[in-house]
């Protein structure tokens, strides 16, 4: 045992890249299954009237949401993390006992907590905050769940043998610290329990009942600075510590620019946090303010294109790997998604354009260009990665991935081009009047003209989970595919036909 | 001047501080090339492409160097 060489372990990787592909399939088959509740209606009460309760779009819709960013997304950070950090950092996890029972607790405490919250939502316990949904108890084993992780990262830091941080570090470092403030402030809230109302009846609703400690447009404001800064630390930061791994890895090029990758990382947190107040436009939030979330969501196409034009770059000279290797398409495709996601996102924020696209389907189009896009194919990509080197073997198919990748693709674009229209129509509509300013239609005439809308959106998102339930099948076999050795996983990944 | 009247111009001069801070950074870094211990910002991606773990460092931690 003594002489064994040093190597890095990753058990606690594996775990969460089990829970990766579970919640994905569980989130997404519900996405799915609700995307064509909207389109065909009958399915809201598919096993009959007295079960609608619990399979309507209204309870289902946190349990998609919930679970494919608090389940795959985080999931997949997780992994990544537990993977990433100790080669960045070269040391191992098998170096501390400490850190290794500490990772093991964090993932047992997360699959609790994410059967607590599957549970509850599904039995229809709510907080009622989009994206923080979740009673008070859940929201405690969450924080425990995060320290935990902060624990592995500091942890980890505290034993490293490379002195310097790389460029991912720093954005796992900063997913930690921004999730951490977010989720705290957003979910101040009161036990019932504990309250007493004004007609001074006490022990109100469920011991397990909250409501939030702000009220009304604090609320809000808290609310959407929490929403859309979910977006930045869970559905951008980390998967942007990802990429900047995993392609220069998988390439074997040098990021492009190193520098660039620090400015960007300096410009993203500055700037990122203020744009929260473009939820809120024409709302009751004191005007400047909406004008600040506008401008601050300009900006924000500077930093986040930094960092995807550096990602471009990287492949320069190097195109020929995108046509190869289905892997590398996986990622260039998921930073074109992402300069193609943070264009539109200042574009909607604009507030003449947010008088037409608020409310309305082009929102969800474009959180799902970015979410299928850009977050779904990179932590695809990174877990694909990731297999051949934590299981010592070759990937599975290189035509299964190849495959699954054009699937998706096709998905992708038809759910986003399919809301894209839907959105602009339903906007349209909304807005238009007669001379006298009587609304021309009604708001039923608006789901009539979307109906086909929603029904090739639904198509693309099947697609979509067809070529995950490929990915999680490609990575099955993978797990008892060809043995190969440590010289075949230094750069490009080996894939069987 | 009380809050609401102050906190516009307070969102004014962060606009100012921010565009004013990234350009700063952005000159020291290519003016410098290197950070203060002398290696170049660039040899920082090798971090990523050598990282097994008896790869030498780019910047081994001390204690690492005394033994």
């Amino acid at each position: 045992m003594e002489n064994r060489p040093l190597e890095y372990d990753y058990t606690v990787a594996k775990m969460f890249m089990l829970t990766t592909i579970v919640l994905g399939i569980v989130g997404m088959t519900i996405g799915v299954f609700i995307a064509f509740e909207l389109a065909f209606p009958g399915l809201n009460t598919i096993f009959g009237a007295g079960l609608a309760e619990y399979t309507n779009f209204s309870r289902l819709r946190p349990l998609h949401t919930d679970s494919v960013a608090f389940g795959f997304t985080v999931s997949g950070i997780f992994a990544t993390w537990f993977y990433v950090g100790q080669r960045v950092l070269k040391v191992s996890m098998a170096e501390s006992k400490f850190l290794m029972f500490i990772g093991k607790l964090q993932f047992w405490l997360y699959v609790i907590g994410v059967a607590a919250a599957v549970v509850t939502l599904f039995m229809g316990y709510t907080s009622s905050k989009e994206y923080a949904e979740f009673e008070w108890p859940i929201d405690i084993a969450i924080v425990i769940v995060w320290v935990l992780w902060g624990v592995s990262i500091f942890g980890l830091i505290g034993i490293r043998r490379e002195k310097s941080l790389y460029i991912s570090i720093w954005y796992y470092i900063a997913t930690f610290l921004g999730v951490a403030m977010l989720y705290l402030f957003n979910n101040m809230e009161i036990p019932t329990m504990l309250a007493t109302s004004a007609a001074g009846e006490t022990n109100i609703g469920d011991w397990f009942h909250s409501i939030s400690m702000y009220a009304g447009t604090n609320d809000a404001l808290v609310q959407w600075w929490y929403g859309h800064n979910a977006v930045a630390f869970v559905f951008t930061v980390p998967i942007i510590a990802m990429i900047y791994y995993f392609l220069p890895k998988e390439s074997g090029q040098a990021i492009y620019s190193y520098k660039l990758s620090l400015l960007s990382f300096w410009g993203l947190m500055f700037v990122y946090l203020w744009a929260g107040g473009h939820h809120l436009l024409y709302s009751t939030v004191p005007d400047w303010m909406q004008t600040m979330g506008s401008i601050f969501s300009i900006v924000l196409i500077l930093p986040s294109w930094g960092s995807a034009i550096n990602m471009l770059l990287t492949m320069k000279g190097e195109w020929q790997q995108v046509a190869a290797s289905p892997l590398i398409k996986f990622m260039v495709l998921a930073s074109t998604f992402y300069m193609f996601s943070t264009l539109e996102g200042p574009i909607q924020a604009i507030k003449s354009v947010n008088a037409i696209a608020h409310f309305t389907d082009w929102i969800v189009g474009h959180v799902h260009d970015g979410t299928l896009g850009w977050v779904g194919f990179m932590i695809i990509a990174a877990l694909y990665h990731m297999a051949p080197r934590v299981f010592k073997r070759e990937l599975y198919s290189k035509g299964l991935m190849a495959a699954q990748f054009w699937i998706q693709t096709l998905g992708i674009v038809l759910y986003f081009t399919s809301m894209w229209i839907a959105g602009i129509t339903q906007g349209m509509m909304w807005r238009a009047h007669d001379e006298f300013g009587n609304l021309a239609y009604s708001f039923m005439d608006t789901v009539d003209v979307l109906h086909p809308y929603y029904a090739l959106r639904g198509t693309g998102g099947l697609l979509y989970l067809v070529g995950f339930f490929m990915f999680a099948y490609n990575i099955y076999k993978t797990m008892s595919s060809r043995p190969v050795e440590e010289s075949e996983l230094q750069n490009a990944s080996p894939m069987g036909a | 001047m009380d809050f609401y009247e102050f906190a516009p111009y307070a969102y004014f001069f962060l606009i100012v501080f921010l565009v004013v801070g990234s350009y700063s950074y952005i000159y020291h870094l290519y003016k410098n090339r290197k950070d203060a211990s002398g290696v170049d910002y660039e040899h920082y991606s090798e971090m990523a492409l050598k990282d097994d773990i008896g790869d030498t460092p780019v910047k081994p931690v001390s204690r690492d160097k005394e033994k």
